[in-house]
């Protein structure tokens, strides 16, 4: 084994330049296939980011039929043993207690359909950092009996700060729930959506006015690591059982699930062509080498090398390629990453106006997430797999006495 | 005693157009310890005889028989292991891996055999000295002239201790003074050691220092002569 490497590796450097072309090939697609999947990875995770803050949190626990049949009957106590539950569980930065309903608003002439979101003023901030998307008026406080709403739905109804909206709803257990609330400020809201239709209110008042008393529909959390979301439902879903239910950010939100995905395959796709057009390279090189070695592979094997030992000989030489290729571009690509992740790129003209308008930063941000480097490496490994076949049968094909004369 | 026996044997090609009956009924016992050349015109079936007599190539029909052992018998896997323990080759020209060095060369054979590396550069040492190698050990095959690089080969083909060394005209691509020199290191193999050689040639300086030349022509023996060592040795040297 130790020889066979030694040979393979010998072997490699018999035509220096071709076997330099040959990995210097893998190692400028690692190079792109890298940068393309940090940025990739990157803007996935902003954009994973600011939904999380725009509404739903990365996780929460909610009434199990709330998600289903989102009334104001099926909410939740949040009771001393789940609080000490939830903080059991490491890796959660902030609980965010919600009471979230429908209700109709009115103005004077007009009436609209909105979101009412019952909140502590203090922890939601830290959650979506409503009070720095103020244009109007002050962000809430605790106790106040008056509301906050999204310029869009605003200027629908007419009002603004200083009017009186009238909320009409159906409060807990089919209690008529009706009251006149001051406007005290209006957001705007990154979501177009959400600016439509969200009103925010304290708590307090949200119950009183749902007859709702102690009662909520959702807590949100904010966890320290995105990518741990997965492992900490786990943890709560253990704890926490029927009536309640504990969902993630990708099962309230899948149509950004859907679009990542969706964007990830048809990276993935231009991947894999770059990929396969250097495979036919290598493909070429492999070729070349076997060819003009056919004499000498019928030596070998005459005096006395059993066949399959060649073939794995040359099966190292293959391997051998895509390793360095794989190696050098991904230790090449990883400064040029490293530099991107702190110095991300910063979109000018239309493209970043439009990522400002829409509430996102106008950068283009780099992941240095270790998927980032597994994709390609993968490609490659099964490239070079389905190439080596060629030699590797090659060899096990081979007729000595033919390769002799050859 | 016998270390070869061949019968009725035959080796017949589908070319393209028509069969080549490259070997048409050859029957032949090789002794231990002789030193024999096979003659005959290109094309006369020399290089498919060879390599029949080396488990190279399997006949159409009749049968090698190598210190008791069919041949036919063997698995392809069987036939390549009996090879590397009990056949020596010696090819016309670029007969070495070009990557290793001649002592690297020699010990492949050892390696493939599973032999303990002291044991393997020691023995790889001893056959290129006894070749008049002994200063090329680290050379490359590139870097050795067509001679040496035969010497290396002829060192090779005993590492694995075979009783039966076969070369397919060794010569061919080499000066005289090389032949000469090739030859007498064979001849000296063949004396001390008693090491069965049979090569094929065109050459008839090469011819003259064999102790039994078969003459092959369409494929048959057309001659068979057995000259005396002593006769042969004697007034050459
Ligand atoms: N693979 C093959 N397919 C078809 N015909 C072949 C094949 N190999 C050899 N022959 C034919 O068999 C005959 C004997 O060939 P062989 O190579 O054994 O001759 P040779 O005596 O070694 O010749 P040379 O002195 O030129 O090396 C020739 O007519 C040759 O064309
Ligand atoms: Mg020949």
């Amino acid at each position: 084994m130790k020889t066979d490497l030694k040979l393979a590796w010998r072997n490699l450097w018999r035509n220096k330049r071709r076997t330099i072309i040959t990995i210097a090939s893998i190692f400028f697609g690692v190079i792109l296939s890298t940068y393309m999947t940090s940025m990739q990875e990157g803007s996935y995770a902003k954009m994973v980011e600011n939904a999380v803050r725009f509404y739903s949190g990365h996780i929460q626990v909610q009434n199990e039929d709330f998600w289903e049949n989102k009334t104001i009957n099926n909410t939740f106590v949040e009771t001393d043993s789940m609080k000490a539950k939830i903080a059991s569980v490491s890796g959660i930065q902030l609980v965010v207690p919600r009471l979230e309903s429908f209700a109709l608003a009115s103005s004077k002439q007009l009436t609209k359909g909105a979101m009412v979101l019952g909140v502590d003023p203090e922890k939601e901030d830290h959650l979506t950092e409503i009070s720095k998307k103020m244009v109007r008026g002050k962000y809430l406080k605790k106790g106040s009996d008056g509301i906050l709403m999204g310029e869009t739905l605003a200027k629908y109804l007419q009002v603004d700060v200083g009017d009186t909206l009238v909320l009409l709803g159906q409060g807990y257990h089919g209690i008529n729930a009706a009251g006149l609330f001051p406007i005290r400020g209006i957001f705007k809201h990154p979501s177009p959506t959400l600016d439509r239709q969200l009103i925010y209110m304290d708590l307090a008042t949200a119950q009183d006015f749902y007859s709702a008393d102690h009662l909520l529909t959702s807590l949100a959390m904010l966890v320290n690591e995105a990518d741990e979301v997965p492992y900490i439902v786990n943890e709560l879903k253990a704890k926490i059982h029927s009536p309640y239910r504990i969902m993630s950010w990708d099962e309230m939100q899948p149509e950004l699930v859907q679009q990542i995905n969706g964007d990830r395959d048809s990276g993935a796709i231009m991947k894999v062509i770059l990929f396969l057009v250097i495979g036919f390279g290598i493909l070429g090189t492999i070729i070349m080498m076997v060819a003009e070695r056919r004499r000498e592979f019928g030596v070998m094997v005459s005096v006395g090398m059993q066949k399959i030992r060649l073939a794995w000989m040359l099966i190292y030489e293959t391997f051998i390629i895509g390793l360095l290729g794989i190696l050098s571009g991904s230790l090449a690509a990883l400064p040029i990453l490293y530099y991107q992740y702190f110095h991300p790129i910063k979109l000018g003209g239309q493209a970043g106006q439009m990522m400002v308008d829409m509430g996102f930063e106008p950068y283009m941000y780099f992941s240095l997430a270790p998927k980032v480097f597994t994709f390609q490496v993968l490609i490659i490994f099964i490239i070079i797999m389905v190439i080596s076949i060629y030699p590797f049968a090659s060899a096990l094909m081979l007729k000595e006495n033919k390769a002799l004369r050859a | 005693m016998s270390i070869i026996t061949i019968k009725d044997l035959h080796k017949v090609y589908d070319g393209t157009q028509v069969e080549v009956h490259a070997v048409n009924g050859v029957t032949l016992n090789i002794e231990e310890g002789e030193f024999s050349a096979l003659v005959g015109p290109s094309g006369s079936g020399k290089t498919t005889l060879m390599n029949m007599l080396g488990g190279l190539d399997r006949p159409t029909s009749g049968q090698v028989m190598i210190n008791g052992t069919d041949l036919s018998q063997l698995k392809d896997s069987e036939l390549i292991d009996f090879r590397l323990h009990h056949i020596g080759f010696v090819f016309q020209s670029y007969n070495l891996i070009p990557v290793l060095t001649a002592l690297e060369n020699v010990e492949f054979i050892m390696h493939l055999q599973g032999i303990p590396s002291a044991e393997r550069y020691a023995r790889a040492k001893e056959l290129l000295e006894a070749v008049g190698l002994g200063d090329r050990l680290n050379s490359r095959p590139g870097q050795l002239s067509g001679g040496q690089q035969q010497r290396v080969a002829v060192a090779r083909a005993l590492a694995s201790k075979p009783r039966y060394v076969l070369a397919d005209e060794p010569t061919a691509n080499l000066d005289s003074h090389s032949t000469e020199n090739l030859l007498d290191i064979m001849e000296e193999l063949n004396r001390k050691e008693n090491i069965t050689f049979v090569f094929s040639t065109h050459d008839a300086r090469v011819v003259k220092k064999a102790h039994r030349v078969i003459v092959l022509e369409d494929g048959k023996v057309i001659s068979d002569e057995v000259r005396k060592k002593e006769v042969v040795n004697g007034p050459n040297e």
